[in-house]
């Protein structure tokens, strides 16, 4: 299983995320989010990009609450809740935001 | 909030060496999703899971020692070391990485997680628990 | 409240049974179960140890575990009582907790 993306293929596991994590790049995001019927927004991006520092500094991937916590913290009640994120990403900010930042699963996602 | 019971999950071993130390850490963030009164309980050699410093790139493995750092935001914010146990290893509290947490009802105060216990207290702590899990 | 402790290492190969001891209040229980049956053994390094705890704290050994490994009873410290599996699961009840020293 794999994504294509500029002639490269890059290996994912059953459930879409890269197995590689360091095999990330902006193409590849655009190319995951294409396949969860995401068209990416700056609003997407920049929790993408917000997910990622988070891995870069803890080495996790924060489950949803955690995640949705941790945005109102730094960007403010009108994007850190329920509402705001689960339109940016419908079938869960946490796993699907996580799979286009090509983080692995998100712990504690039970 | 109905049936919160106390969980201390007990830390002995030292990180890379076996599975024990990061098997823990995961078990405890899945487990901060139920809501309980959760602490960690570092001892023996599981005090060395905290020091600063550490670097795996040379092993292969992931170093999980910042995940840590997170625990606050998954409202694990009681993690108790041993005095004894550090003393033994040539440690004292300045090895340990800082972790810190937020606390809601304090205006989002940051405090220290870490709480270094003697042995007798330790054991008291233990014995204050509905449920202890050992790694 | 009191606790029953497990420890399952031989105290020659790791200091879980010294550190059960040390972090055990009085009324708690210390079951030795697979290889910390050797923490039961008379005449051994630290036979001193587990005899100064055995008057505050109950000690025992799993019988099958130290039989399969050829210990007799008669080998065991004075004070340290036998159990099989079924007197395991009645002191594990008659606990508010168990605490498995790895």
């Amino acid at each position: 299983m794999s994504y294509q993306v500029n002639g490269h293929t890059i290996e994912h596991d059953e459930e879409g995320y890269i197995t590689n994590l360091s095999d990330w790049s902006i193409e590849l995001a655009n190319e995951i989010a294409r396949t969860e019927n995401i068209e990416m927004t700056d609003e997407h991006w920049e929790v993408v990009n917000f997910l990622r520092q988070y891995y870069e500094e803890y080495q996790i991937a924060p489950a949803v609450r955690v995640l949705i916590k941790a945005i109102k913290k730094s960007m403010g009640p009108e994007k850190g809740n329920n509402k705001y994120m689960y339109e940016l990403f419908p079938y869960g900010p946490a796993k699907q935001a996580c799979k286009i930042a090509g983080l692995p699963k998100p712990t504690g996602c039970v | 909030m109905p049936d919160v019971k106390k969980f201390l999950y007990v830390n002995r071993k030292a990180p890379y060496g076996t599975i024990y130390a990061l098997e823990s850490l995961e078990v405890v963030l899945i487990g901060a999703a139920f809501e309980q009164d959760v602490s960690l309980a570092f001892l023996d050699d599981g005090v060395f899971q905290l020091t600063k410093g550490q670097n795996t790139e040379g092993i292969g493995v992931k170093n999980f020692s910042p995940t840590f750092r997170a625990l606050g935001d998954y409202e694990v914010t009681k993690l108790f070391v041993e005095r004894e146990s550090l003393e033994e290893r040539g440690l004292t509290e300045a090895d340990l990485q800082e972790i810190t947490y937020e606390d809601e009802d304090d205006d989002w105060a940051e405090k220290p997680s870490i709480r270094v216990v003697s042995r007798a207290e330790m054991a008291e702590i233990m014995a204050d628990q509905d449920v202890v899990l050992s790694f | 409240m009191s606790t029953l402790h497990t420890v399952n290492k031989s105290p020659f190969a790791t200091n879980s049974l010294t550190s059960c001891l040390n972090h055990c209040r009085e009324g708690d229980a210390v079951l030795m179960i697979e290889d910390g049956v050797y923490g039961g053994l008379s005449g051994t390094a630290v036979a001193e140890q587990v005899a100064a705890k055995a008057g505050s704290v109950s000690i025992y050994v799993l019988r099958p575990d130290a039989d399969a490994r050829g210990l007799a009873q008669e080998r065991m410290l004075e004070g340290i009582e036998g159990v099989d599996y079924a007197g395991f699961v009645d002191l594990a009840a008659a606990h508010d907790r168990t605490q498995a020293w790895l």
